[in-house]
């Protein structure tokens, strides 16, 4: 059953008390890039030294580059740099219809591209002002919470590699590749599906589409005792993680961190409880919550989400309606292939959709989902035309990355490779 | 039929409603979200006494640059249209709701007062807003690019940078024979 507690409130005092703090604790390294690469190395007048740390870091998850501060091996302050993936592609989502749209936010956060796809989409939808069929909902749950479970079984891999687990790595990189396996017959792309659009999916789920779900998540419950029995239990594992890189609620609330980060802290907040879309009010699952914000909680956070994702797929199984699997509405919705070739308005129709793409009325509109990162937002400003005035995505492991500087205050170096890899950042998204 | 038009135009003056107020500042609607427009000099209050109201929560900082929109950018009466807005979203998550303040910045002079000190992680996001838009955010404590060079000169979100071209060759090159 959705537990239905009210979120917590943090106390007041706490929070604003959590904010001076990280107002003038002087954990963030305030330099200039520049400034950094000048001062780095050692200083002969100094007790502290600058040292980089990447950005072609294996531990960094792409191209994080960390400007640490160091007093012998403990991390005094610390700055993440970032933009060395950035292709603005805010501006080119300006120069792209609202058909095409999805290709571009979809390369966002590769690991979890669905998830974009859908944020994407239901703005769209709402500027549109159109309710997608009940069955293109479901899909599209569906497919969200299997996205779910292989952005978490990446994060698995990543974390045990980083943590010196390399078992770990190759069963988190097998287990998700069944998944990829399943999204590549469903969507025809292992990543980057360009499959949930404005108006509902590309295509209907394929034929036993059924029995591939069913064999991914029949074996997976297995598969999670044993990644128990390899980590969870284990002492070196706990040794690594537990009391590392710790955070409390008013902290993660003040600095804006959503998603495992925040309920690590025992704050629960999940947005396909709190607020619910598509129909996440209609079937059970638990939020799971830590207790004590740190990096091992944010790891099994994640590993039990992936039990509430399977609990989730299996409700979706059970209720999946029949139906359209997109929108029949003529201004989004290109004609079936078949009436193409038995009409000439169906020909032009389809033409004018992928080439001028469709109109959307005046507005701007804010509609955020919970990705496996956290809240991912997507502000859509229109002008009546056919491409977005602007459209800004909320990234939440861009905000989140502000927790490190504050969660690796004061701690061992060899602890910061276990720190960035519990925030779990997707650089793709970082840096847009 | 005319009388029945004339009998349903009739009310329509009295039933115009007062603007909406919430903190003070004009309220719209956009697609069933509340959208609240603080000036420059009333976004700290607001933002202080939304907090106060349980939205102590802040998601998310953008900014847009409107020189190219032709359309209704659906602006209460009381509020003229800048070149610049600086958008906000707040959550409470007591009450659940969600709230977002469009704040107006005029070009000849692009600065907002930050929520650093209120909102700690609306560092990052207003740090992109003055990377991508050239807006200055009073009191910020490191207003520095973030994810374009340090010696980067432009901000290419604005509406008057050109998108990046690479120029296509359209006919067969002459063969290097």
């Amino acid at each position: 059953m959705t537990d239905t507690t009210t979120a917590p409130g943090p106390a007041r005092d706490a929070l604003d008390d959590a904010v001076r703090r990280l107002t003038t604790d002087d954990a963030v390294l305030r330099l200039s890039e520049t400034e950094a690469e000048e001062r780095s190395g050692y200083q002969a007048d100094s007790e502290r030294m600058i040292m980089n740390m990447g950005p072609q870091h294996p531990s960094t998850h792409g191209v994080l580059r960390l400007v640490l501060e160091l007093e012998g091996e403990t991390i005094t302050r610390s700055k993440p740099v970032i933009g060395y993936l950035h292709t603005g592609m805010e501006k080119t989502g300006e120069d792209l219809t609202y058909v095409q749209g999805a290709t571009n936010v979809t390369r966002m956060d590769y690991a979890a591209p669905l998830f974009n796809e859908l944020v994407f989409s239901m703005a769209t939808e709402e500027l549109l002002g159109i309710e997608v069929p009940e069955r293109a909902q479901w899909i599209r749950m569906l497919m969200c919470e299997m996205n779910r479970l292989s952005s978490h079984l990446l994060f698995m891999a990543t974390n045990g590699m980083d943590l010196g687990a390399v078992s770990m790595m190759l069963y988190g990189w097998r287990e998700r590749e069944e998944v990829l396996r399943f999204f590549e017959a469903v969507t025809g792309l292992r990543m980057n599906h360009n499959y949930i659009r404005p108006g509902g999916v590309a295509a209907d789920l394929p034929d036993g589409w059924r029995d591939d779900v069913l064999r991914i998540i029949d074996a997976l419950p297995a598969r999670l005792a044993e990644f128990d029995v390899l980590m969870t239990g284990q002492p070196i594992w706990r040794d690594r993680l537990q009391g590392v890189g710790v955070i409390t609620a008013e902290e993660a609330l003040a600095l804006g961190a959503t998603g495992p980060i925040l309920r690590s802290t025992g704050y629960a907040w999940d947005l396909r409880r709190d607020l619910p879309y598509l129909r996440y009010d209609e079937v059970d699952f638990d939020v799971c919550v830590g207790s004590y914000g740190d990096c091992f909680d944010r790891y099994a956070i994640r590993l039990a989400e992936i039990g509430e994702s399977i609990r989730i797929i299996r409700q979706v199984l059970d209720k999946m309606p029949a139906g359209d699997y997109r929108i029949q509405d003529k201004k989004v919705t290109p004609p079936p292939r078949a009436r193409i070739d038995e009409s000439m308005e169906a020909l032009i129709h389809h033409f004018k959709i992928f080439t001028e793409g469709f109109r959307v009325p005046e507005g701007e509109v804010y509609v955020a989902v919970e990705s496996p990162r956290g809240e991912l937002g997507c502000y859509l400003v229109s002008d009546g035309t056919a491409k977005p005035y602007r459209m800004h995505i909320r990234g939440p492991s861009f905000v989140n990355l502000q927790t490190l500087p504050h969660l690796m205050k004061d701690s061992l170096i060899a602890d910061t490779v276990a720190i960035v890899s519990s925030v779990d950042p997707i650089m793709g998204e970082v840096d847009r | 039929m005319s009388d029945d038009v004339v009998a349903d135009d009739a009310p329509e003056p009295v039933a115009e409603p007062e603007p909406e107020l919430r903190c003070g500042v004009p309220v719209t609607w956009s697609r069933g979200q509340e959208v609240l427009h603080p000036t420059r000099d009333q976004l700290l209050t607001v933002v202080g006494s939304l907090r106060d109201d349980g939205f102590w929560f802040c998601t998310d900082l953008c900014a847009v640059d409107y020189s190219a929109h032709g359309g209704d950018r659906n602006l209460p009466d009381a509020v003229a249209g800048e070149r610049f807005e600086v958008v906000v979203n707040l959550v409470n998550h007591r009450d659940r709701q969600r709230i977002r303040l469009r704040v107006q910045v005029p070009e000849a002079d692009p600065r907002v007062p930050s929520l650093f000190a209120i909102h700690p992680g609306t560092e990052a996001p207003e740090r992109e807003a003055f990377d991508l838009f050239g807006i200055t955010f009073d009191g910020h404590p490191d207003l520095t690019r973030i994810l374009l060079p340090d010696e980067w000169v432009g901000h290419p979100l604005r509406k008057d940078h050109p998108v990046g071209r690479i120029p296509v060759q359209f006919k067969a090159a002459p063969a290097a024979r």
